[in-house]
């Protein structure tokens, strides 16, 4: 048994190059889904391998069904969980290792400063106080602000950004009591100054990371949820890094380094697609500002044309060239094999089918694809805006299936839009212009879209998959 | 034992690198797979509450104990799945020019 307990660190060796392995694969559309296991099986050897801790196995009967439990819930979880909501499951699992991350780091502290026996082991140098408290705050607030981006998604909290006057301040000052607390903390451990006892001021500490969590997502609107879920998912990696410190696990630090890093960069990543920087995405005034210029765009006289399914299969029928954008309007009624059968149809007709996919079509970049790929849909006929924004003024229609901000032609004329300068899809030069959509109400950003209100454009209302199937029988009649 | 924290922050050094460098360019179709991957692997959190789960004797620490193993568990099952689930559709698609006929 003590021979087999040193082979456990080279195990989480091995696991820690598992991850290394995965996430490389993961970044590649051939090699995905091998990456994902790689590291998959590299997690589970590296948990069996723990149990071979006598700590842990001496515990076996509370571990073991804690294991049993969360597996049965994320495996439920990530089996049930439409496409659609992808994005708020990918937050709830952050979380998750968020909050668990801050609950070693607190086990962590309590083994060290042991605040109700006074009978601590005492901290390995100065270094594992503070890594204690980073993975502490920085855990907790991927827990609450994980939450808070599941909500909005879920559409239990009010997707639009939340303001008040003052907030930054009072953010900002959540952020400092939570510093000063842990600042105390130190204090106490480092040079033996105790200003209130550690475990008040640990619980202190956990409750205000909470709350500045909660305090970061909620001004932020749905529509940049993706990112923040995304630098949600680094500030856990984070979090687990900094507890791989103060339980001196190098695999931890591995592991969550690596997810801060790649995290970060995907951040980065995400919010040049929309062509925001991240200050911009964390602070901007996203959907606050824009009451007022929308309000004013809508009241200048102009209206909008609503066309029938009829009318829009008429459209259809006769054109030589289609481009089909989908958005996340596609995504909630699930009309992908509706718009497939729609695409076919046409195709039967000789008539040309294209997708222009937006990168961040949907709640995440990706969304679409995976959606019509599930629907069958050939990946040559997706393309990136860069690929076909110059065909839209040689599309005769552009067919546009429940995507708003990603179109709105004021991105690309209006500076006093919050939208400006995010990459559209030039969908207002097509010859003719369909949109279906619920209603006229602003899409996720907060805003009217001036393309409704184009005369090229046909309005078509109705629930996505409903009124594509509706145009598909038309066409079929006529045909 | 100093030298612990000093090691692992070599560690942290390198790994920050290896992660820069490993998503370097990364098609926009994969971002939400990829974010959900490395959602997955920070799972590892798992092998730490494992760890500490004990730590503390006590009602409070044996709840927080058990509350971490789950919420790690939660993160490393339901994040794997869930990745494999996306990566699925990617792999349906056949790969060959033709289009797929309908069954």
């Amino acid at each position: 048994m003590e021979q087999l307990r040193e082979l456990v660190p080279w195990v989480y060796l091995v696991a820690a190059i598992t991850f290394i392995v995965g996430l490389k694969g993961l970044s590649g559309p051939t090699t995905a889904q091998m990456g994902n296991r790689v590291a998959a099986a590299g997690m589970l050897a590296a948990v069996i391998a723990t149990f071979l801790e006598q700590q842990v196995a001496a515990a076996w009967i509370l571990v073991l069904p804690a294991i049993a439990i969360g597996t049965v819930i994320g495996f439920a979880g990530a089996r049930s969980v439409p496409m659609t909501a992808m994005p708020q499951m990918v937050a709830i699992f952050n979380g998750a290792g968020g909050g668990a991350a801050a609950l070693v780091s607190t086990l962590e502290f309590a083994k060290a400063a042991s605040p109700e026996t006074g009978r601590g082991v005492g901290y390995a140098g100065i270094g594992e106080p503070i890594a204690i408290l980073l993975g502490l705050m920085i855990g907790a607030v991927s827990l609450s602000g994980s939450i808070i981006a599941f909500g909005k998604l879920q559409g239990i909290i009010d997707a639009r950004a939340f303001k008040y006057a003052g907030q930054q301040i009072v953010t900002f000052g959540v952020f400092a009591l939570m510093i000063l607390a842990a600042l105390a903390i130190l204090a106490g451990a480092l040079i033996g100054i105790e200003i209130a006892p550690a475990g008040l001021l640990l619980g202190a500490v956990a409750v205000l990371a909470l709350i500045f969590g909660v305090a970061l997502v909620m001004p932020i609107g749905g529509a940049d949820m993706p990112v923040v879920i995304s630098l949600l998912n680094a500030y856990t990696g984070l979090a687990v890094a900094m507890a791989g410190f103060s339980i001196g696990n190098q695999m931890l630090i591995v592991a969550g380094t690596l997810v801060g890093a790649s995290g970060t960069i995907l951040t980065r990543l995400m919010s040049k697609a929309m062509n925001r920087s991240l200050g911009n995405v964390l602070f901007g005034a996203f959907g606050a500002a824009t009451a007022t210029t929308a309000g004013a765009k809508t009241d200048d006289g102009r209206t909008f044309r609503e066309v029938s399914a009829e009318d829009a299969a008429i459209l259809l029928g006769y054109a030589q060239s289609v481009i089909i954008v989908p958005g996340y309007g596609l995504a909630v009624a699930q009309a992908q094999h509706n718009v497939r059968e729609l695409a076919d149809l046409l195709e039967a007709k000789g008539i040309d089918v294209k997708y222009a996919i937006h990168p961040v079509a949907g709640r995440m970049p990706g969304h679409m694809n995976v959606l019509l790929a599930e629907a069958n849909v050939p990946y040559e006929k997706l393309f990136d805006m860069e690929q076909i924004n110059e065909d839209f003024q040689r599309a005769d229609v552009a067919l546009v299936i429940g995507a708003n901000d990603v179109t709105n032609p004021a991105a690309r004329k209006d500076t006093s839009s919050p939208i400006y300068g995010m990459p559209i899809l030039n969908v207002d030069q097509a010859q003719n212009i369909i949109v279906i959509k619920r209603s006229m109400k602003p899409g996720f950003a907060g805003i009217d879209n001036e393309l409704y209100l184009d005369p090229k454009t046909g309005m078509l209302f109705g629930d996505a998959k409903d009124a594509v199937s509706r145009v598909v029988s038309e066409l079929k009649k006529a045909a | 034992m100093s030298n612990e924290i000093l090691l692992g922050a070599y560690v942290f050094m390198l790994a920050i690198w290896v992660g820069n460098e490993v998503i370097s360019k990364v098609p926009t179709t994969l971002h939400t797979p990829l974010m959900s991957g490395a959602n997955a692997i920070h799972g590892i959190i798992i092998v730490g509450a494992l760890l500490v789960a004990t730590a503390l004797p006590g009602p409070l620490g044996t709840v927080l104990g058990f509350l971490a193993v789950v919420l790690g568990t939660i993160n490393v099952v339901g994040g794997f799945v869930v990745t494999d689930r996306m990566l699925q559709m990617f792999k349906a698609r056949p790969r060959p020019a033709k289009p797929a006929e309908k069954k």
